[in-house]
């Protein structure tokens, strides 16, 4: 079962892929989609199989990947509770999406090749959740950035959507270069490279310490430092999350699928699944809490005043990773899973009608050119309140619980960087209320600023589809995938926070996440005073007020305050200026030195001191040779033959004077 | 069984000199016009998919688990001691059935040479002929011919069938390969004044003195170093490349290459350990500066075949690091990325030929747009693409990853710098990917390309699935190497802690026990 589930949608892309031709446009999403569909309903199975009172961990050996002396790696499939909640997002989200993108995608003209990729996508990120060792993750971990790829860039027309593409592809491989680091290490260490064999004897190598790089440092803290960069990059952390906003070129099915509900969150899943390590290692954990928590903050204060909707939900997003990995920081990594889980419902969900809100503006993107819109689009609108309410953690949706069981955990922590965290942590949740329902507001509320403008700025490369620029609710195909998330939004909280951080966390998690004796942060996050528990609630009023006040009672104030505030808006703006930072140095720093070395290493030193000074000669030479291909052609077999025939005479010779 | 069929008979010779016939055959056709044309392709086609059937055989008859060396032939050639000494081990016999793959693949891809068509057909069976040779001789002469010679064949494809600048392109070739093979010649006679042998199964057994093994080693290191090409003696191959046909470039790069590399691991780890410890930290060094030098002139080339060019010496960098960690990861990850690097940059210059051929120019700003009207070719070049950046799943990541790992335990500054190359190769592919396939289609004569005809598809074919099957299940290709390259690794120890011993008496004691370390 556990082999359907991940190799039917691999089965769905290669008939997408390589038969859409044949089985048109409309068999293509039938095909991939009802396979997803299996593929999920198998997942939720299992979820319940293996997190039962019967379950446990399930192994399946496929083959033998790569055999070098002590290096052996498998093909194999490990199902333990992690991997089963992974399974469970995975394959719903994806479901849905594909059922989604059967309308949003409707006027395309590469269906098969989009759900093909989209099934590609699946079967990459489900190799990388069930992969039982470190190199099997990285096939995963790569699968899934190649799928990203092709998704963002989709509409190959568009250079700014290639350019992202190209973006997020290398942005992702610095962190893979960590990562790939990381594994050699650990190879290097433990001789070997399965999961049940590392953990194991990862306690024994706690303290010790080896040479890296010239430096004496410790062991399992280089190696977590060096995954963790990994997941900086793949889940978008602070100074590798460049691409995350740029990725929004990309069809907003793939926002949701991957840019939010579930390639993002590798790299959480990679901490919680090497918890074994990290709680070994004391300094990385801070390391990671510190970036998460800054994450959270700086991608809650770039959403404040993105204009474009999917960016604000983008950055929303890059802030959210964030929370997860403090949470992982702090030694919950249960309650990091838990977001993980829960977010993936409610931004997939604010994604999917985001997307449904575009559809209804005919590509509109831009905030600036909505408003007013509510009432054309009701049910998309009711699906933005709760999504929202989710994001925003209020009681009884589904972020509710997950992101307060976070704020708790960094709280009772009780460290420095614990308490750094919970303070970000805060003001980022009332950022978060506010661009919530910014976002809200500006779309659906006010004035109507649509209409009577083109939008090809931020169109998709589509042909305008002949009907008026009247706001129109989505097909019942979209809608259907939004109503089934808003449940999740609304109740995977409730349901399950018991299992995931409650009373049944040790029978939910049957030690598939590792915590060391004396980390209690998740018991003591139960019994934190009340204004902890209150803190976010309220700030998180006091964003949505604010917002209230900016954009509905007082619509002139916020072009005046970013008026008297040039700088600190344009900075916000401006993303705190990373892209311009980073195309200075790297990208400019690369094409200079690649510029340099080829006309001043290769050319003018390498070649001018090397063959063109002496060929020069030899050209004089060879220009009076009666033919000049074949005249040095001679040469050479000449010289070869001079060279045998020395070697033939020494030879003789030797044999002459030898006995 | 097929594995029976490979003895008895002197299959290897068969193999080496079977194109030469197909060569002699050809030279026998008379007559001119579309008819002979036609049937010299077939001739030479027919012989190179004969050739790869019965190394095929030759494969299949291979037994894994021995470092011995197979189907042996040894006959007495010039005097004595000079032998006629052929045999494969693990470590040379995928050369030779990656060699005699790609053959067939070449002469299909020189559908578009009108020109000398008989001539053209005779040097590449005679080049496949010798670069079996390189790859099947144990004697260090006939080797040596083999090497040498097999440059020719080569000269003359590029310097008659090439682009404009073709022979600025072969003196440049010619000069470099001049200078180091004359040296590994003056080091074959003195490895015969020492050892009084010239076979290379007797060499492995002798142990050269330290001393002496340096200067055999850098004589060596000076023909092999041209060949890889390492920095900073490359910059024969973009210019080689640029101007070769297709086909030349294919055979260039898929196997010309591999004899560098090939020549390393089967003569200077073996022969000279000791100085080969010595000039590790050099060969680190130099790896290193080829894998980001080169790949950061890729991200700026202007030229297709000149960016692919490049990104073959910083995937050679990888290669000569991996053989230098004198680890067994690192050793089979040498052999699986030259194998890989043949596939794949081979494929990648047919993908240049491809559009080429068509449209005769390789600047990438003449391009751009090209999955508008030829989505399969954009699906192919795609896969070989991320194959050459690594992608797990494909070859190319079996080798990094297995050369990386290898390296690591050796160096881990040198794994650390040669690992940014993931970061430069992903970006300098993609972005002529993006720059070439993507976007619109602007350039008006890109309206009418065509997108693969059946014969191009036939090409690519076995390539992709080779490259994939490397990729998911490459242990069937380790198995095949592990016994000969741990039987190199122990003999390589075993030499340098003898030269250690001898040398103890005369040293201080604690001194001897570092000479086995790196």
């Amino acid at each position: 079962m556990i082999a359907a589930i991940v190799f039917l949608p691999l089965l769905g892309a290669v008939i997408a892929g390589f038969f859409g031709r044949l089985i048109g446009a409309r068999g293509a999403q039938l095909v991939t989609s009802a396979l997803l569909v299996v593929s999920a309903v198998l997942s939720w199975i299992t979820f319940f199989s293996v997190t039962g009172e019967e379950g446990g961990t399930e192994k399946v050996h496929l083959m033998t990947w790569i055999l070098s002396g002590t290096l052996d790696v498998e093909w194999a499939l490990r199902v333990d509770t992690l991997t089963a909640v992974m399974l469970v997002v995975v394959n719903s989200v994806s479901a849905l999406v594909h059922i989604y993108s059967v309308g949003y995608m409707a006027e395309d003209p590469h269906i098969p090749r989009f759900h093909a990729y989209l099934s590609l996508f699946t079967f990459a990120m489900l190799m990388l959740v069930t992969a039982d060792n470190f190199v099997q993750v990285f096939f995963g971990w790569e699968g899934v950035g190649l799928a990203s790829y092709l998704l963002i860039g989709f509409w190959y027309k568009k250079p700014s959507a290639n350019a992202a593409a190209i973006k997020a592809f290398v942005v992702n491989r610095v962190g893979d270069f960590g990562f790939a680091l990381g594994i050699f290490a650990i190879f290097l260490v433990f001789n070997n490279l399965s999961f049940d064999a590392v953990f194991a004897a990862a306690g024994s190598e706690a303290g010790k310490t080896f040479n890296f790089l010239g430096y004496d440092v410790d062991i399992l803290t280089t190696i977590c430092l060096l995954l963790f960069v990994g997941c900086m990059g793949k889940s978008a952390q602070l100074g590798l999350h460049t691409w995350l906003p740029d990725a929004m070129e990309g069809p907003t099915p793939v926002s949701a699928l991957i840019h939010a509900a579930t390639m993002v969150t590798a790299g959480v899943f990679l901490v919680a699944r090497c918890s074994p390590l990290f709680e070994h290692a004391p300094f990385a954990l801070e390391v990671v809490t510190v970036v998460g928590a800054t994450t959270a903050f700086f991608a809650a204060t770039v959403g404040l005043v993105q204009n474009d909707i999917k960016r604000v939900i983008a950055y929303s997003t890059c802030s959210q990773l964030g929370y997860m990995f403090f949470a992982a920081g702090v030694g919950a990594y249960e309650a990091s899973v838990f977001h993980l889980f829960t977010h993936a419902f409610f931004k997939a969900l604010l994604f999917l009608g985001a997307g449904s809100v575009i559809h209804a503006m005919h590509h509109e993107q831009d905030m600036r050119h909505m408003g007013g819109t509510w009432k054309y689009i009701k049910l998309t609108y009711a699906m933005m309140w709760i999504g929202n309410l989710a994001l925003a953690g209020v009681p009884p949706f589904a972020g509710f619980f997950s992101k307060d069981m976070i704020l708790e955990v960094a709280y009772a922590a009780h460290t420095g960087v614990g308490n750094y965290a919970f303070t970000l942590g805060i003001i980022a949740a009332g950022f978060t209320a506010f661009y919530s329902w910014r976002l809200l507001f500006m779309t659906f509320h006010g004035e109507k600023r649509w209409g009577g403008h083109g939008h090809g700025d931020h169109g998709h490369g589509h042909d305008d589809h002949g009907h008026g620029h009247t706001p129109h609710e989505s097909p019942l195909v979209m809608l259907v995938p939004l109503l089934l998330l808003a449940v999740g939004a609304v109740f995977a909280g409730y349901f399950f926070f018991d299992s995931f951080v409650g009373e049944e966390q040790e029978a939910f998690w049957k030690g598939a996440i590792y915590v060391a004796e004396t980390n209690k942060v998740i018991e003591n996050a139960h019994h934190v005073p009340g204004w902890v528990k209150a803190a976010p609630l309220v700030v998180t009023a006091l964003g949505i007020f604010v917002a209230w006040v900016f954009y509905i009672a007082k619509p002139k104030w916020p072009a005046a305050l970013a008026a008297t505030h040039r700088e600190a808006y344009a900075f916000l703006l401006n993303k705190w200026y990373f892209d311009e930072l980073y195309n200075l140095v790297f990208v400019g720093g690369a094409r200079m030195f690649g510029r340099l070395f080829w006309k001043g290493g290769d050319g003018a030193i390498i070649d001018g001191l090397g063959p063109n000074g002496i060929s020069a000669r030899v050209l004089d030479v060879a220009r009076r040779a009666v033919k000049l291909q074949s005249g040095f052609v001679y040469h050479y077999a000449f010289a070869m033959l001079i060279g045998v025939a020395v070697l033939v005479s020494w030879y003789v010779y030797k044999m002459g004077v030898t006995p | 069984m097929i594995a029976d069929l490979a003895q008895g008979w002197p299959i290897l010779s068969v193999v080496t000199f079977l194109p030469l016939v197909g060569a002699l055959l050809i030279l026998l056709t008379r007559g001119e016009g579309e008819a002979t044309e036609r049937s010299i392709r077939s001739i030479a086609l027919i012989t190179t998919i004969v050739t790869f059937l019965v190394s095929l055989i030759l494969w299949a008859g291979f037994r894994d688990g021995t470092a011995e060396f197979q189907f042996v032939e040894k006959h007495a050639w010039i005097g004595e001691t000079i032998t006629y000494h052929m045999g494969v081990d693990g470590i040379s016999i995928l050369f030779v059935i990656l060699t005699t793959f790609l053959m067939p693949l070449c002469i299909l891809a020189s559908d578009v040479i009108h020109t000398r068509v008989k001539e053209y057909m005779v040097a590449f069976l005679v080049l496949e002929s010798l670069m079996l040779g390189v790859f099947c001789a144990l004697d260090l002469v006939l080797f040596y011919l083999f090497f040498e010679a097999g440059l020719i064949p080569m000269f003359l494809i590029i310097g008659i069938w090439g682009g404009p600048r073709r022979i600025y392109a072969t003196f440049k070739f010619f000069l470099y390969t001049l200078l180091g093979s004359l040296l590994m010649l003056l080091a074959i006679i003195a490895i015969y004044l020492t050892a009084g042998t010239t076979d290379v199964v007797e060499l492995m057994k002798f142990n050269f003195p330290v001393g002496m093994q340096y200067w055999l080693w850098l004589a060596f290191f000076a023909s092999f170093a041209v060949k890889v090409p390492m920095w900073p003696v490359h910059t024969w191959l973009p210019d080689a490349h640029v101007e070769a046909p297709t086909a030349g470039s294919v055979i260039l790069a898929g196997v010309l290459l591999k004899m560098g590399g090939y020549g390393f691991i089967r003569f200077s780890l073996p022969l000279f350990p000791d100085a080969s410890v010595y000039f590790a930290p050099l060969m680190f060094g130099l790896s290193v500066v080829a894998i980001i030098y080169t790949s950061l002139v890729a991200l700026v080339q202007e030229d297709m075949k000149k960016l692919i060019a490049y990104s073959s010496v910083a995937h050679m960098g990888f290669i000569t690091l991996g053989t230098f960690s004198f680890t067994e990861q690192g050793l089979q990850g040498a052999i699986i990325q030259m194998i890989s690097h043949g596939i794949v940059s081979g494929a990648l210059f047919l993908c240049v030929g491809v559009v080429y051929d068509r449209l005769h120019t390789r600047e990438i700003a003449r391009y751009g747009g090209l999955v508008n009207r030829m989505p399969v070719y954009a699906f192919t070049f795609m896969l070989f693409t991320m194959a050459t950046v690594g992608l797990p799943g494909t070859s190319g990541f079996v080798g990094e990853f297995l050369i990386l790992a290898g390296t690591f335990k050796a160096s881990t500054v040198a794994t650390f710098f040669a690992a940014t190359g993931l970061i430069l190769g992903a970006a300098y592919s993609l972005y002529l990917y993006r720059r070439v396939v993507f976007g619109e289609l602007v350039h008006a004569d890109l309206q009418d390309m065509e997108d693969l005809n059946w014969r191009e598809k036939v090409t690519f074919l076995p390539l992709m699935l080779t490259a994939l099957w490397i990729g998911i299940y490459p242990t069937y290709f380790t198995t095949a190497t592990d016994a000969s390259v741990q039987n190199l690794i122990t003999q390589f120890h075993a030499k340098i802690a003898a030269n250690a011993a001898a040398a103890a008496p005369a040293d201080a004691a604690p001194e001897a026990g570092q000479g086995t370390g790196n």
